[in-house]
């Protein structure tokens, strides 16, 4: 790699994959495949998140529920029971105390409703511009089953598997751009941020069937379709009808030419199901809140090196590339 | 999605496809003009659905794509004036001119902003009324009326630090130069929303003097198929003629409200085209009354006329003498993320949407 650092290496798709190859894990020594969290010695499993959203308020959260929620999620996908979280802040010189207040309520709650605990911190405050108004990085660690290693790497995926979400798609990515006031209209839309590790567990204590997790945020479902296929060597198949967006944000989308398979999501999981499994495990799901609106998307195919096709709602055929350029940056 | 999904109804395309494979008796070749419809065309999968014998091609109607490298080499050029802000449409700003993009200006300091529409340029131009705003006039007649309304708008409100860089251009030249330069082809699907604007009769022209079919289309899948039935039609019976296909939209006059401000604000001029080179009076300069907002009004820059990189074949695609498929770099050092050439930069660019949506790529 050589030129300066764009935002298009921050937004999830190709280039951020190529920063982390060429760089950290060279640098670093790191091995594949990229998981969502590290599986260390034993079953302790570790990761971490840093947060930048703009604007810190939005409707359906705010940045500090998204911090614990994200690393939440994070362990959780990976077959782990989130239990203790670490959080770092770099606060702008002249941040209202009264916004802080309630930025960590919010983190106090998320931390008690996904049964976590927030054990250790760093503050740091920079001068007026350095930082804009607020980040938080959040670092997370989880106890994971060994016998059920094989969630984070996909290893036992085979064709004919089944793919599903827990709902629709794209509402955080549009409540975050609603709030930034920068369209001409409001919509109702609120982010789905929420901890998905008690749905998630009630999912793998009642049954065998998961075979991979990996939550739908920065990229959306494209993303992560696409690098499921590169870790399997797969192709995949999803029906464009089965995928639930709720009305606005299509609206939205169809106004300001997004495609809600690529709008980053704050409490969705994508989910491979062994085949003949899917419909236990979509019971499971929708009898929690969170799950209610699951649905089963598409399947692995046996093609070799293949592509993520979509069977269009008009009966189309196309491919679903990993996202590239810069789509939304600052949504998580 | 009310007004969407009617247009998006698998029964009613799968009829609509039925319709085509039980007409077509030869081989047809449409051109969809619009890059409104190659993006549409890819992203519903609409050739999955059409039978073999039926070749779609891109045209030059994404502007992006056409806008030549000495229009990206002048806005460079201003954006290294103090004091000068560029404004533009968001593709525009990755696409590579002679050295340079607008996107690597912005990194080494130059200040380049994304604008939604000329109206949030000019909001920029009032404050910040020690800086020179300069917006990045692309589009077709599709565009080119917002742009009078902001012309107008700044001339009422008497913004003087605001002004145009001008690359809109006029779709019938350019059509007309495909059909007289002999690519072969049996119909348009024609742009449906240049045509809201101007009127189906602007393509009048191409059946009669070139026999042309033309069907005037919008944008969801079951425009597209039952435009591509009318074509087919229109040839099977040797009648070519111009059909108004998106008629919730379109009709044979157009809107005459913005074609009154295009006409006030703008004069015709000869443009230059990617893949084209000089066409003449395909393009819209300011008319003399609003020559204050004209960006050369307060400083004219020099560029020079290069050569575009020659292993791309933008050009041969732009007049639908290839396809992108063709092209020995497409996909093997030209990428949506590295462009070589504008077609692969906008969503709406024949290359792009090949990149990503295209099946047997």
């Amino acid at each position: 790699m050589s030129g300066n650092i764009t935002l298009n290496h921050g937004e999830g798709g190709r280039r951020t994959h190529e920063l982390i190859r060429d760089v950290f894990m060279k640098k670093f020594g790191m091995v594949e495949p990229l998981t969502d969290s590290a599986i260390l010695e034993g079953s302790l499993v570790f990761t971490t998140d840093a947060y930048v959203v703009d604007p810190l308020f939005f409707p359906g959260g705010n940045i500090g529920k998204l911090a614990v929620c994200g690393t939440v999620n994070d362990l959780a996908v990976s077959g782990a029971l989130p239990e203790y979280i670490a959080c770092s802040f770099i606060i702008e010189e002249g941040f209202p105390v009264n916004d802080l207040l309630v930025i960590v309520d919010s983190m106090a709650e998320a931390a008690e409703n996904a049964g976590v605990r927030i054990v250790a911190g760093d503050t740091k405050v920079v001068g007026k511009g350095k930082c804009d108004k607020m980040f938080i990085t959040t670092s997370g660690t989880g106890m994971l089953d060994v016998a059920k290693k094989y969630i984070s790497t996909g290893e036992r995926i085979k064709p004919g598997d089944r793919l599903i979400i827990n709902g629709s798609l794209g509402n955080h990515a549009i409540a975050v751009l609603g709030a930034r006031k920068q369209l001409s209209f409001t919509t109702p839309v609120s982010s789905d941020c929420a901890p998905l590790n008690h749905m998630i567990g009630e999912v793998l204590n009642n049954c065998n069937g998961v075979l991979f997790m990996r939550d739908l945020t920065r990229g959306g479902l494209g993303g992560v379709l696409n690098e499921l296929s590169e870790i399997m060597g797969n192709g995949i198949v999803i029906n464009e009808s089965s995928i639930p967006v709720d009305e606005p944000v299509r609206g939205v989308c169809e106004i300001l030419g997004f495609d809600p398979l690529y709008l980053a999501n704050e409490g969705k999981v994508l989910i491979v199901s062994s085949k003949g499994m899917e419909n236990q495990i979509l019971d499971l799901l929708r009898q929690d809140p969170l799950g209610k609106d699951s649905a089963i998307i598409g399947e692995v195919t046996a093609d070799k090196g293949g592509k993520v096709i979509i069977e269009t709602a008009s009966g189309g055929r196309r491919i679903i590339d990993m996202p590239s350029g810069v789509q939304l940056p600052r949504i998580c | 999605m009310k007004y969407i999904d009617e247009y998006r109804d698998k029964g009613l395309i799968a009829k609509l496809a039925d319709m085509i494979t039980a007409s077509v008796r030869r081989d047809y070749t449409f051109m969809e003009v619009c890059g409104g419809h190659t993006a549409a065309i890819h992203r519903f999968g609409i050739p999955y659905l059409l039978p073999e014998n039926i070749k779609l091609i891109s045209g030059p109607g994404c502007p992006v794509c056409v806008t030549g490298t000495d229009f990206i080499d002048t806005a460079i050029a201003y954006s290294q004036i103090d004091d000068v802000i560029i404004t533009t449409f968001g593709d525009l700003i990755r696409v590579p001119g002679s050295e340079s993009s607008l996107e690597k200006m912005n990194e080494s300091g130059s200040d380049v902003r994304i604008v939604f529409s000329g109206l949030d340029a000019l909001e920029i131009a009032k404050q910040n009324p020690q800086k020179k705003v300069i917006f990045l006039g692309i589009g077709f007649e599709t565009t080119a009326p917002a742009t009078a309304v902001t012309i107008k708008q700044a001339e009422k409100e008497n913004v003087g630090n605001f002004f145009l860089l001008s690359a809109h251009k006029v779709m019938p030249p350019a059509m007309e130069t495909i059909v007289k330069d002999g690519t072969s082809l049996d119909g348009f699907i024609c742009p449906g929303h240049v045509a809201a604007v101007t009127g189906s009769a602007i393509f009048d022209f191409l059946p009669e003097k070139y026999n042309t079919a033309c069907v005037v289309t919008g944008f969801e899948p079951a425009d597209l198929l039952q435009a591509i039935l009318m074509l087919v039609k229109q040839v099977n019976s040797n009648n070519p003629e111009v059909e108004i296909q998106y008629n919730r939209a379109v009709t044979v006059n157009g809107n005459q409200e913005a074609r009154q401000y295009l006409n006030e604000v703008f004069e015709y001029c000869n443009a230059r085209w990617r893949g084209f080179g000089l066409i003449e009076d395909s393009g819209l300069k300011l008319a003399g009354k609003y020559e204050r907002f004209n960006a050369g009004s307060f400083a004219t820059v020099e560029v020079s006329i290069h050569e575009e990189d020659r292993r791309c074949i933008c050009p041969e695609i732009l007049r639908g003498l290839k396809e992108p498929g063709d092209c020995p770099i497409f996909a093997k050092s030209c990428f949506p993320e590295n462009p070589v050439g504008a077609c692969m930069v906008s969503p709406e660019g024949a290359c792009n949407a090949w990149y990503k949506y295209k099946v047997s790529r």
